[in-house]
């Protein structure tokens, strides 16, 4: 378990690691925490030409309130949200998320980039910040665009990132003081990968609500406009209103065929809904 | 928790009141060099021109090789089938009438039979470089079906894995006691129940350093091992040469459990490699290769009945076992011990008067499985503690009740059973009763009637198992597989400044070996624990033993050790006796001292007289010296039996199926504890194992015999969060058979956790129609058996 040889190079400067991204043609890969391309990398499952190690990248940790919403740099930690070192919009939504990703010494090491990037299914963030809303900042040497993360995960490990192109920044919309946040996993055991995931984003004030059902083998099912989930309309009384029938449906249309697989799921998200509060 | 084995020993055995003989609770010496990651395991080992090793493996589990290609650039470096000329394949037959022989080529002729076989080997300054090789090499492979599912390969008509045998299987055994008498039984419970494949998983996997030393003429083979001696004699029927040709040495070895019991075509490889090219080599197991590459374990399949009366009472046990054995049979155990032994030992500690059993060790393409910590037990006790518990709710009775009735009572013992298995000695009634006690049955029943506000059901789970360790010579005769366990022999020597040294055959991988023979030693001969020293893991060192397996190591190295040191300390008494000039007759060893009337003389100053100044020994000196290897055998060989009565409380969520323990008692009796610190953590340990059993441990296959789970990241352990704090009560039964009445209990950990666990889950989903047969007990499989009885239940309505 050893990886296939690789060029390794590890810049300061973003764009300078956006031009040896450019150079590598496709065939070169970025590392930042290294907690999942580095068993790739050892299985031999990736063998690029060429590593760029952007963890020496500084423009890249920042973490700022920008008016309504956080913008976090790729290279932030899920430690460093975890431990409260950067600013929260989502009123402890995000922190609770990270304490609970895999382990300490995965959350020390692993980005929230990278993570992202990395596009699994069965990893926290990319279920919990289309709950939340997030968008991201893609860049590249010929320039940036910016997408909502449910347009970004388009299935299992894929994301709609170019050859070339980088996560540079997560843009968190500030959680409504009248938001009920919910997020609940099942995992094997401690620190494991989640086999189902929910999360749930409601506002009975605005009669709005966004649900993701997370872990399943393909991109999350993100539901922006959930009342359908609720019998037709968000209201106080959500909880009781919810409606395990369709949360079935939907997994039976994303072309989960296994019922105690979408049961096990169907309970998750419910977990997130009954758990979910101001 | 027992804190007062030291009083019970200060009036057993003197040496109890120094605090280091047999019964204290001393930490454990190597854990200095250990805990302070200052082991030397196989991978630490460098050697002047030390060169690594990749191995070319099967990626189909089933195909006949066309060609294997290997770059012009790298001929000198690769080496397959061909190159080997003269080594043969590995052979592990079994003398039980009807027995087919596999032949494991060391790297494969013809057909691979498994993914991960040995294809070809390449060498390279480092590993990394040696899988460039190995990725470079090209084969051109015809695949054939593959035998994935150990019951359709039984079915006429299967692909066969070897075709000149006619079927799938290595051994089928037949074993009655007249089940006729049992067909009229009200009771009757059928089921189909079985345990997964599974990977042992020690931290420290398999690793070979071979080099050649030309002046001795000697191959080195240094190699992560259980039994360096059945290394060495494997290796020396496979390459043709003298056993003194070849030493073995396995330094530091970080947990063993059966996996590295086996002879390995990788050792044979590398001895090969070494005496080829002249320079060192070594291969280090990856945790991929560990996976599916080496050995599994595990992988069983009952179709049981269980006969009994109105009362519980059991009338008989008609069993049909099958068990995976993979393509191989392994090199010494055979592809036959797992399957053949759950004839004889399914009735456990059980009184009945009619048992049929018949088994099947079925080849399919998968790696050869090795007997796991507990070996085939842990598949027994899941099948039959299982069934009891249906047997209970026919009955009307708490489990706990049919166990308590049907259980060998202490006034009984020694007691033989139905399969002739020799009990000891023990009160199995009364682990059951503590164990009941402990867990406060009548209070889980209460908490059980006012039901869980968070909707999930906790249920109470009980079990008991038997565990047969340090059976001899006439256990394994009968079996004429490659290794019979004879007199287990030790060496002691004074050395010249009063220390001892002992050297011993077996092996410790955990066991704290270090620390407890030398308890053994203290006892005899009240040298100080810290001037002991312990030496193993070496052929040119240790006399020949079958290793560590089967929990002998303290009862047969214990007792060699015993036997020795009472030699070696008569010697040093009559040496003794002169010193003092007192008549031999007169003068006792005492304390680490020769006493008699008139004064005493250490074995300090015997060793130092008897080494540095023989001129002050009388001519007429014993001229046998301070160093002595015996042989040691219990006074019957047919084993000890240790057993532990395990009960568990779990919550099931039947919504998510996922499963929590929130309390495990173990009730354990392994006769006399050398040191109950040790025993304490060889069942913390073994619990956890079984904790994997049945909840997380599972190696799948697909149709085309892929192994599923190629990283730990689909191949779940059990963690420190997943494994409870056990409370423990130990019972002390001597064995009336061994040195100090001590019994083996390194298995016993794993082997009753699956079955008490999973009877816990049924216990708690059993209002809802759920049974749970089989291991592990995963969320996916809880949630199938709930939605499938509610689906029943509809149906029903």
């Amino acid at each position: 378990m050893k990886p296939a040889p690789f060029a390794y190079e590890r810049p300061r400067d973003l764009n300078v690691a956006l031009s040896m991204l450019a150079a590598g043609s496709g065939s070169a890969k970025i590392i930042a925490g290294g907690q999942s391309l580095g068993p790739m990398l050892n299985l031999r499952l990736v063998q690029p030409e060429l590593i760029v190690d952007i963890s020496g990248i500084a423009e890249l940790k920042r973490a700022e309130v920008s008016g309504n919403e956080l913008v976090l740099g790729a290279l932030v930690t899920h430690a460093d949200i975890e431990d409260g070192r950067i600013a929260d919009v989502t009123r402890g939504a995000m922190r609770a998320v990270a304490a609970n990703i895999a382990y300490r010494a995965v959350r020390n090491r692993g980005t929230i980039g990278g993570s992202l990037s990395h596009a699994d299914p069965a990893a926290d963030w990319i279920s919990a910040l289309s709950a939340l809303g997030a968008r991201l900042t893609l860049r590249s040497f010929s320039g940036t665009r910016a997408m909502a993360i449910e347009a970004f995960v388009t299935g299992a490990l894929e994301s709609a990132l170019h050859a070339g192109e980088i996560v540079e920044a997560i843009h968190v919309p500030a959680r409504a003081a009248s938001a009920h946040w919910g997020y609940a996993k099942s995992c094997r055991k401690t620190g494991e990968f989640a086999h189902a995931i929910g999360a749930a984003l409601i506002d009975p004030a605005a009669g709005s609500a966004r649900i993701v059902i997370g872990a399943i083998d393909a991109a999350p099912i993100v539901v922006s406009d959930a009342a359908e989930l609720f019998g037709g309309r968000i209201t106080a009384d959500y909880k009781q209103r919810f409606d395990v029938r369709v949360a079935d449906a939907l997994l039976v249309k994303a072309g989960i065929d296994d019922t105690a697989q979408r049961h096990i799921h169907v309970g998750v998200l419910r977990r997130a809904v009954q758990e979910a509060a101001a | 928790m027992k804190e007062d084995a030291g009083v019970r020993n200060e009036r057993e055995f003197p040496s109890g009141r120094s605090g280091q003989g047999v019964g204290a609770r001393l930490p454990r010496k190597e854990d200095d060099r250990l805990m302070r990651g200052r082991g030397q395991y196989v991978a630490d080992i460098r050697l002047a021109g030390l060169r690594d090793v990749a191995f070319v493996r099967s990626p189909l589990a089933h195909a006949r090789i066309r060609s294997i290609h290997v770059p012009e650039r790298y001929r000198s470096s690769v080496f397959t089938a061909a190159d080997l000329v003269g080594v043969k394949p590995i052979r592990a037959v079994s003398g039980l009438p009807g027995f087919k022989i596999s032949e494991q080529p060391v790297l494969a002729t013809g057909k691979v039979r498994q993914v991960g076989e040995l294809v070809a080997m390449c060498v390279a300054p480092t590993r990394a470089e040696a899988e460039d090789i190995a990725a470079s090499v090209m084969l051109d492979l015809e695949e054939l079906p593959a035998v994935y599912d150990m019951l359709k390969a039984r079915q006429p008509g299967s692909t066969l894995v070897h075709e000149h045998w006619g079927d799938n299987v290595f051994l089928e055994t037949n074993y009655e006691v007249d089940i006729s008498a049992a067909l009229d039984a009200p009771i009757k419970v059928t089921r189909e129940i079985s345990t997964a494949r599974q990977c042992m998983s020690p931290l420290e996997g398999r690793g070979v350093v071979a080099t050649f030393d030309r002046r001795l003429d000697q191959l080195t083979l240094h190699s992560a091992a259980q039994m360096p001696h059945i290394t060495r004699s494997g290796l020396a029927e496979c390459l043709n040469m003298e056993e003194g040709q070849i030493r073995v040495i396995s330094p530091d070895v970080g947990g063993g459990f059966g996996h590295k019991g086996i002879l390995l075509p990788e050792e044979v490889c590398l001895s090969w490699l070494t005496m080829q090219c002249g320079y060192p080599v070594r291969w280090t197991e990856d945790r991929r290769e560990h996976l599916v590459a080496s050995s599994n374990c595990r992988e069983h399949h009952y179709k049981i009945t269980v006969y009994a009366d109105r009362d519980g009472t059991l009338r008989g046990i008609d069993c049909e076992a099958t068990v995976d054995s993979g393509a191989y049979s392994s090199y010494p155990f055979s592809a036959c011990l797992e399957a053949a032994q759950v004839a004889s030992i399914l009735p456990g500690p059980y009184k009945m008067p009619a048992y049929r059993c018949r088994t099947f060790s079925v080849a399919t393409n998968k790696c050869p499985i090795l007997p796991y910590r507990g070996v085939a037990r842990t598949g027994v006790c899941f099948a039959l503690e299982l069934m009891l518990d249906l047997v209970a709710e026919e009955a009307g009775l708490e489990p706990g009740e049919v166990r308590l009735r049907n259980l060998v009572r202490p006034e009984q013992m020694p007691f033989d059973n139905i399969t002739k298995k020799h009990f000891d000695s023990g009160d199995y009634p009364e682990a059951m009763r503590r164990a009941l006690a402990a867990i406060n049955i009548d209070a889980i029943r209460a908490r059980q009637r006012q039901g869980d506000a968070a909707g999930r059901r906790v249920g109470v789970g009980v079990s008991i198992y038997c565990e047969q360790a340090a059976h001899g010579t006439s256990v394994y005769s009968g079996w004429g597989i490659p290794m019979v366990p004879g007199h287990e022999q030790a060496s002691a020597r004074l050395t010249p400044d009063g220390g001892l040294e002992l050297r011993v055959g077996v092996h410790s991988h955990g066991q704290g070996m270090e620390t407890t023979l030398a308890q053994v030693a203290h006892e005899i001969l009240g040298i100080d624990v810290a001037n002991i020293r312990i030496v193993l893991g070496d052929t040119a060192m240790t006399p020949y033993s079958t290793g560590t397996w089967g929990s002998r190591s303290m009862v047969m190295a214990g007792g060699a050790v015993a036997t020795a040191c009472r030699e070696l300390g008569e010697r040093a008494r009559r040496i003794g006796a002169k010193l003092l000039q007192h008549d031999p007759a007169s003068v006792v060893l005492q304390n680490g001292e020769v006493r008699g009337v008139n004064g005493s003389v250490g074995l300090k100053a015997i060793a130092y007289t008897w080494y540095r100044r023989p001129q002050d020994l009388p001519a007429d000196v014993d001229p046998g010296g301070l160093e002595v290897t015996q042989g040691y055998k219990p006074v019957r060989d047919s084993g000890t039996f240790s057993y532990a009565a395990h009960a568990a409380v779990v919550a099931v969520d039947p919504d998510l199926g996922e499963v929590e323990i929130l309390d495990y008692v173990i009730v354990e009796d392994g006769g006399v504890l050398v040191n109950p610190l040790v025993v304490d953590g060889q069942i913390y340990g073994g619990l956890a194992q079984g904790i994997g059993t049945a909840l997380y441990e599972e190696m799948p296959f697909d149709a085309s015999g892929q192994p599923l789970a190629t990283t730990l990241a689909d191949y779940l352990l059990p963690g420190a969060t997943e494994v409870p704090a056990a409370r423990l009560d130990h019972m002390e039964t001597p064995s009336p058979y061994t040195q100090f009445g001590v019994k083996g209990i390194g298995e016993g950990g794993a082997i009753a956790p699956p079955a008490a666990i999973a009877n816990a889950v049924n216990d708690a989903l059993r209002p809802l129609g759920v049974e749970l047969m089989q291991s592990p007990i995963t969320p996916h499989r809880v949630v199938a058996a709930v939605l499938a009885a509610r689906a029943a239940e509809r149906s029903a309505a």
